[in-house]
């Protein structure tokens, strides 16, 4: 895993591909297409680019009624005004109505780093995840970011996808990618990690250093919050016995409570959710943030060993 | 249509709005009766639609932004002939496709789920800029309240309908003065609105009395401006067509009891 790539970089490499694949495919930025990287597309496709300006609620609704047109707009500004400041737009005019747009939101999480704790979405899975009918995805790495993107345009409705602004390593095998099916990355009887985003690979890392103490720890990726892979999510639980969840997001309302939903009342095990304990970030750089917030490999591997 | 064929197709949507608040017990009159004659003309002399082909790709765009004036819309397009007039009866009860605002999933005709302020306007200008974007002849109507102007989304919405020359986009501004809590300048001051209008790129065409029907089909007959979007700022009269609702702002969103319906159709009987 040597190469790094960001999945918003990817989201922009993604996109040149897909609009000359499907020329219904429309791009909506709102003044931050170098940050979004949507800028890669508008260089290929200017006519097929349209920036709105620093307005993201009028944003996300144009691209509310182009969709009615039958253009399949994405739609890119920060995860905070995407997921956040737009919220009530994308809740009543896009997923009430059931509209086919794309909102495909950067710079989510914590590893946003020096901007800080303003600009760091820790609950635009929450946000997104309650709304009914929205698909939210957080692909791992470049690879899965492309294949989501390809596969978000392939699919009929209101979706949601959460990109990093940090580099992270690309994985060197190719797993497949279909909305809702989790991938299992790493077999372990001892604990189910369900993890999704950048913590994907810390958790690998982490896997390997509970190997050294004789834990044995399933790694499975979680790439779509919703609809989650509930049968995936249920083996694993009773397979192990014991669950932990770990997201670059808040732990109120994303990963660990969609985990959770699956299992309450169905299987008795062990549970603990990693994230961001219910306070805001704050700036440094990326990898002290995630450290901060005890979101590194050698953190998750010790609260790991800790709640079993 | 005629002006005399209009008048009455007005009336018959005042007698709906009446009878679909009456029945519901809820609902929202006053903003639905100031609304008529322009959301009428729109459909009966401007828009390519067909009553039994809803979802025809070639038709024209209308987009409701106050949503709350569904009573008005469900009239229209009832009397159009895109559903019975038989569901008035359900409005606003339990499974029922005309919602207490207008939603995209059930009604036909309606391209916009809205009720939520100040977002109607920013989709009918994503509908406009579609157009123009896939080389379609489509005309797009969004239709807005003054007390839905305070919602700065609006504003958004006028700005990018200047900057993206949407001059396939008319923008109804009913101005009917009131709102819920009182009059627009108790409430919160919209000020000069035509200089903000046109000082936001409108090709902007004042009526003042935006309740009658030939001054606006007039007004909605003008050539276009080139490269402008177009706003018709009707000065309208919240109730209109019913006494004791005419400029009442506690007729915002409240239904009239059966007394007050059958005076309210007495009224209208005839017209």
């Amino acid at each position: 895993m040597a190469e790094k790539i960001a999945t918003r970089a990817a989201y922009g490499e993604a996109l040149i591909e897909l609009g000359a694949k499907n020329d219904k495919v429309v791009v909506l930025d709102a003044d931050l297409a170098n940050a979004t990287q949507t800028g890669k597309f508008k260089k290929v496709y200017p006519d097929r680019h349209f920036n709105m300006g620093i307005a993201e609620a009028n944003m996300v609704d144009v691209a509310a009624g182009m969709s009615t047109m039958g253009l399949i707009p994405f739609c890119s500004t920060f995860a905070m005004f995407g997921a956040g400041r737009a919220y009530e737009q994308v809740r009543n005019s896009i997923a009430y109505p059931k509209f086919n747009v794309k909102l495909c939101m950067t710079h989510a999480g914590i590893s946003v780093g020096e901007d800080g704790g303003s600009h760091q979405a820790i609950e635009d899975l929450a946000l997104m995840r309650v709304i009914p009918g929205m698909t939210v995805i957080v692909p791992a790495d470049a690879n899965e970011a492309k294949k989501a993107v390809f596969a978000l345009a392939e699919y009929d409705g209101p979706a949601y996808l959460r990109l990093a602004r940090l580099a992270s390593p690309v994985f060197e095998e190719d797993y497949p990618f279909e909305i809702g099916k989790a991938n299992v990355i790493r077999e372990g009887s001892d604990v189910a990690v369900f993890t999704c985003g950048l913590m994907v690979c810390e958790c690998l890392e982490a896997a390997k250093l509970l190997e050294a103490d004789g834990i044995h720890a399933s790694i499975i990726n979680v790439h779509t919050i919703k609809p989650i892979d509930a049968e995936c999510v249920t083996k694993y639980a009773k397979q192990c016995g014991a669950v932990v969840t770990v997201e670059e997001h808040s732990v109120i309302g994303g990963l660990g409570d969609a985990v959770s939903d699956v299992l309450m009342g169905k299987v008795s095990c062990k549970f603990r959710k990693l994230g961001v304990d219910d306070q805001f970030g704050q700036s440094g750089k990326a990898e002290d943030v995630l450290r901060e917030y005890g979101l590194t490999a050698d953190q998750i591997a010790a609260n790991i060993k800790a709640a079993l | 249509m005629t002006t005399q064929e209009l008048e009455k197709f007005c009336a018959a949507v005042r007698r709906d709005i009446i009878n679909m608040t009456a029945n519901a017990g809820s609902g929202h009159p006053g903003g639905s009766l100031s609304a008529v004659e322009m959301m009428s003309a729109a459909f009966c002399t401007q828009m390519r639609v067909d009553p039994r082909n809803p979802r025809d790709p070639n038709r024209d765009r209308f987009v409701l932004s106050k949503g709350h004036a569904a009573p008005c819309y469900y009239g229209v397009l009832a009397e159009l002939g895109f559903f019975s007039r038989d569901e008035f009866k359900n409005f606003r009860q339990l499974h029922s496709i005309l919602q207490g605002h207008p939603d995209a999933k059930k009604v036909p005709g309606v391209d916009a789920s809205t009720g939520s302020l100040g977002q109607g306007v920013s989709i009918a200008v994503g509908m406009a800029l579609a157009a123009k974007h896939m080389g379609k002849d489509t005309k797009v109507f969004a239709m807005c309240g003054d007390g839905e102007a305070q919602e700065g989304q609006i504003w958004e919405a006028f700005m990018s309908a200047a900057h993206y020359k949407l001059d396939n986009l008319t923008v109804l501004f009913d101005n009917n003065g009131l709102q819920i809590d009182g009059s627009n300048d108790e409430v919160m001051s919209l000020g000069d609105l035509p200089a903000k209008l046109r000082a936001f790129g409108f090709d902007l065409i004042e009526l003042p009395d935006g309740n009658d029907a030939a001054a606006v089909v007039e007004a909605m007959n003008r050539p276009i401006v080139p490269g402008k979007p177009r706003c018709i700022l009707g000065h309208t009269v919240k109730g209109k067509g019913v006494s004791f609702m005419e400029n009442q702002a506690g007729w915002h969103g409240k239904a009239p009891n059966e007394e007050q319906r059958a005076q309210a159709l007495a009224e209208l009987e005839g017209k």
